[in-house]
């Protein structure tokens, strides 16, 4: 038996969401096999993984929180990748972010006392700024010196991350513990559960206004990208680069403008997460949240509307995670999703055909004369 | 000629007398039946033609052949012995190659290890020098000169060719399939060629060379095989005895040999002046060394270059898509160094060379490939967004107005046939209602039917008063269309006619440099 890829010469609508439900589901078989092969019921841990993630409102809300940095960074990450940026530096950017947040508390940019109507909006315009300016080096080099974008947001990674180290060892320390003081309760994005005075049923839901950001976002990225001159530029780009060149777009321009909009989104989430979430900076501020967007993007096909979806679904195995085993189960399914999502991508180009001799006519010769082996070479 | 026996083969019997024989072939491609019931036989040691129009099922069938397509139906026997196969790899084993048009080499390796790659010998170590040597053998004994030690992107084209030529040869291709091989090749190049495949066929093999230029068929084939639409229109007719007409006929089935009704020019201001441009080319070596020309409205200019002379750099500037040297106005605005967007805005219009890699962008749909030089503008603008609705009216009415055959206006350009996709790309630069139209090799690679079709676009223009600067390497089509011919050799104009004076060989002297001219000679 033979098994062979062929082209695909068109390629049907529905493929390509079917093919990626269908990733998931194999990832899933598959980490079914390995938790037990390692003595585990792969039925109880999933259930398990369900009640833990979505089972009552409090830990839908729990989940909505681990979610909500998620969407930002994947949105951030679907941007630069439909113009074939590869910006695998969202966990640099949503670390400035929190640092250029925190800065406007802990500096302090502004006096103490300064109500959240003005204090929230300044965080959130730092953190964008802070993440859109990471965002803009890679964008920059790329742009001007054609230096690969990929080892640039990768190392630029560990730099954001020593530099949140040197913060919160050093200067804004917290009496030498790796974090920073509380932040004051204005610079906290409201819960749901502050307004549980006057709806009970909101009492210690911790869901966020950060998850407002995320989805408002999603809704100005397909508004951008499908809809606007710059999405249909960025589409070009991405497709053709001489071709956009050739229609008059300035693609380095672009290119800096996509980097630092996208450093901005994940800017954003690293504000949200300090301000809506943990309320201070420290130094494990991210479970990796900016590499977990890559996988949520690639997930989504890089469609904002998508992007959620997915940056949910990944939100309720990272908290699901904390419940199981921390880290290693959540993380071998997040693994295995994405590398069967990128093999299903090789489905969407290719069709397989599996034959039971090597190789036989096609169906319409089966009347005529017996197969002969054609790939066996008789000499020349 | 149209006996079985292969001249001047070798003395080995030749048990079988048919190379391949492929009987009822069936390919379907979403919206298009593209071989319908298709037989075709090569005989051994034959050069074997098959011609048609773009989108007329002869790719189609030849990769059916060479093992990259499965066939809905249908049989094939190669040398006697059906096969059903896979992959190309199955296909060269049974002895069949293919060389395609877009070569498959790559560039930072040597001549030796581009042939090398992909077979199962030698198994682990290779010994290049061993192998360069038997290359060079086989490279000799067919007259392809090539260096098996020099690097692909050191090679031209046509040695790149050659190379994959080899690279078939190497494998034991007794048969070979060409895809139109002499559509990237210069003139001497082809006659090099053409005495490549004469030593093959009389050594035995068998070729099928896949073209829609009449001329270039009759000369190299034994029998021709016309396709139409997915069908045999004549199987197996001996080259000797056929005429141009008639292949014309059954190539579109329709009589459309160049009847171009061409008024006299009126040509009014000027629209594109040159002064002294000079430019370098990717190199960075000089392509244009002082460059000086006008166009005027409502009158085409040509511009007779053999390929690398500086055409193609000198669309570039005038487009701003090159940074140049002296000075280009475009209606009375100095536009050099500016950029292609300025450019755009001033009216110029650019059907480019490279139709697949700069005119589109292959896996974005009909609709946007269309909107690309007005998606700024209103109505397909509203504000920063697109008006999604005006853009796929527009590209629909484009659709029918120039006959571009798609399933929906949604489909991929890639998909697209090089007649339709020239076609759209016409379509939407017209539409612009450009000043001045930049058109580069506009015709290459198409068919009969559809060079009428750009050519009438092209006489339209000029009618309307449009200035259009045409680049082409095809001589008749420029003197079949321009009222002026520059003729450029290594970055100058070499010379000048205007319609009534143009004479081929003239011209053909002074493009190969071969010609002191006593001509009119500007610049």
């Amino acid at each position: 038996m033979t098994i062979r890829l062929e082209p695909r010469t068109s390629v049907p609508r529905w493929l390509s969401p079917a093919l990626t439900l269908g990733a998931v589901a194999v990832a899933l078989v598959i980490s079914g096999l390995i938790i037990a092969a390692v003595g585990g019921d792969p039925i109880a841990s999933y259930l398990h993984i369900l009640n833990a993630s979505f089972g009552s409102v409090g830990v839908l809300s729990d989940t909505l929180v681990k979610a909500t940095p998620l969407i930002l960074t994947g949105l951030a990450c679907a941007l630069a990748f439909r113009m074939r940026l590869w910006n695998i530096g969202a966990e640099g950017q949503f670390l400035l972010g929190a640092w250029g947040a925190s800065a406007v508390v802990l500096f302090p940019l502004v006096p103490a006392g300064t109500p959240g109507i003005v204090l929230i909006p300044l965080m959130m315009v730092a953190g964008m700024a802070a993440g859109g300016l990471w965002g803009m080096i890679p964008g920059l080099l790329r742009a001007r010196l054609a230096v690969n974008e990929i080892i640039v947001t990768l190392m630029l990674n560990y730099v954001a991350l020593f530099w949140i180290q040197f913060w919160v060892f050093g200067p804004w320390s917290e009496s030498g513990f790796q974090q920073t003081k509380t932040f004051p309760e204005e610079a906290w994005l409201p819960r749901l559960s502050d307004f549980a005075s006057s709806v009970p049923a909101f009492g210690g839901l911790t869901v966020h206004l950060g998850l407002i950001f995320g989805l408002v976002a999603a809704g100005l990225l397909w508004l951008f990208l499908e809809r606007s001159r710059w999405g249909y530029e960025i589409r070009l780009i991405g497709d053709s680069p001489r071709a956009a060149r050739y229609a008059g777009i300035d693609i380095a321009k672009r290119l800096i403008i996509v980097f630092v909009i996208s450093g901005a989104l994940a800017g954003l989430a690293g504000m949200s997460e300090v301000s809506g979430s943990v309320h201070r900076l420290q130094d494990r501020i991210s479970p990796g949240y900016g590499f977990t967007a890559v996988i949520v993007a690639y997930l989504a096909k890089f469609q904002p509307g998508r992007v959620v979806v997915a940056a949910i679904l990944f939100g309720a195995l990272i908290l699901a995670g904390r419940e199981i085993q921390p880290s290693g189960v959540p993380a071998m399914i997040q693994g295995i999703i994405l590398f069967t999502l990128i093999v299903s991508d090789v489905l969407v180009r290719y069709r397989i055909r599996i034959e039971r001799t090597a190789p036989t006519p096609p169906p319409m010769a089966a009347g005529g004369p017996p197969p002969v082996t054609a790939g066996g070479g008789d000499g020349g | 000629m149209t006996a079985a026996a292969t001249p001047g083969s070798p003395p080995q019997p030749t048990p079988f007398p048919l190379a391949v024989e492929a009987r009822g072939i069936v390919k379907q491609f979403p919206g298009v039946l593209a071989n319908d019931r298709v037989d075709f036989e090569l005989r051994r040691g034959e050069v074997h033609a098959l011609l048609g129009e773009n989108g007329a099922g002869k790719s189609t069938l030849m990769n059916i052949l060479a093992g990259l397509y499965r066939p809905d139906a249908g049989e094939i026997e190669v040398e006697g012995v059906p096969v059903a196969f896979g992959s190309p790899r199955d296909a060269i084993g049974a002895g069949l190659g293919m060389v395609h048009q877009h070569f498959t080499l790559v560039p930072s390796q040597t001549v030796t290890e581009n042939i090398l790659l992909g077979l199962d010998r030698p198994r682990f170590l290779l010994h290049e020098r061993a192998s360069e040597a038997e290359i060079g053998r086989l490279a000799e004994r067919f007259g392809l000169r090539v260096d098996p030690r020099a690097r692909i992107w050191q090679l031209s084209v046509g040695e790149q060719q050659r190379v994959e030529i080899l690279k078939m040869l190497y494998r034991g291709a007794r048969i070979l399939i060409m895809d139109e091989p002499t559509a990237v090749l210069a003139p001497q190049e082809a006659d090099d060629l053409f005495a490549t495949l004469r030593s093959m066929t009389a050594e035995g093999r068998s070729i099928v060379f896949i073209s829609h230029k009449l001329g270039e068929v009759l000369a190299i084939a034994d029998r021709i095989t016309v396709m139409r639409r997915g069908r045999v229109t004549a199987a197996g007719l001996p080259a000797a005895g056929a005429t141009k007409a008639d292949l014309a006929r059954l190539m579109v089935g329709r009589s459309v040999l160049e009847l171009l009704d061409r008024t006299p020019s009126t040509p009014g201001e000027v629209v594109l002046a040159l002064h002294d441009v000079t430019a370098d080319n990717d190199r960075g070596l000089p392509a244009l060394r002082g460059v000086s020309l006008d166009v005027r409205a409502g009158e085409i200019v040509g511009i007779a270059a053999v390929a690398g002379n500086g055409q193609s750099e000198l669309a570039e500037v005038v487009t701003g898509l090159r940074p140049c040297g002296g000075d280009i106005l475009i209606g009375g605005r100095s536009v050099a160094n500016t950029s292609a967007s300025t450019v755009i805005r001033q009216g110029v219009a650019h059907v480019p060379e490279d139709r697949a890699g700069v005119g589109s962008a292959p896996n974005l749909s009909l609709t946007d490939n269309l909107i690309m030089k007005r998606y700024r503008d209103s109505p397909v603008a509203r504000g920063w967004l697109i008006d999604n609705t005006s853009a796929h009216a527009i590209a629909t009415e484009l659709r029918e107005t120039y006959q571009i055959s798609t399933p929906t206006v949604e489909t991929e350009v890639r998909l697209l046939s090089g007649g339709n996709l020239q076609r759209a790309i016409l379509a939407r630069e017209i539409e612009t209602k450009p000043g001045l139209l930049v058109a580069v090799q506009p015709t290459r690679g198409l068919d009969v039917g559809a060079i009428e079709t750009v050519h009438k676009l092209l006489l339209n223009m000029r009618a309307r008063g449009t200035a259009i600067l045409l680049i082409s390497e095809e001589l008749d089509e420029l003197i079949a269309l321009s009222d002026r011919i520059d003729v450029v050799y290594e970055g100058r104009i070499a010379g000048s006619f205007t319609a009534g004076e143009a004479e081929i060989g003239q011209i053909g002297l002074l493009m190969t440099g071969g010609a002191d001219s006593d001509h009119e000679t500007v610049a």
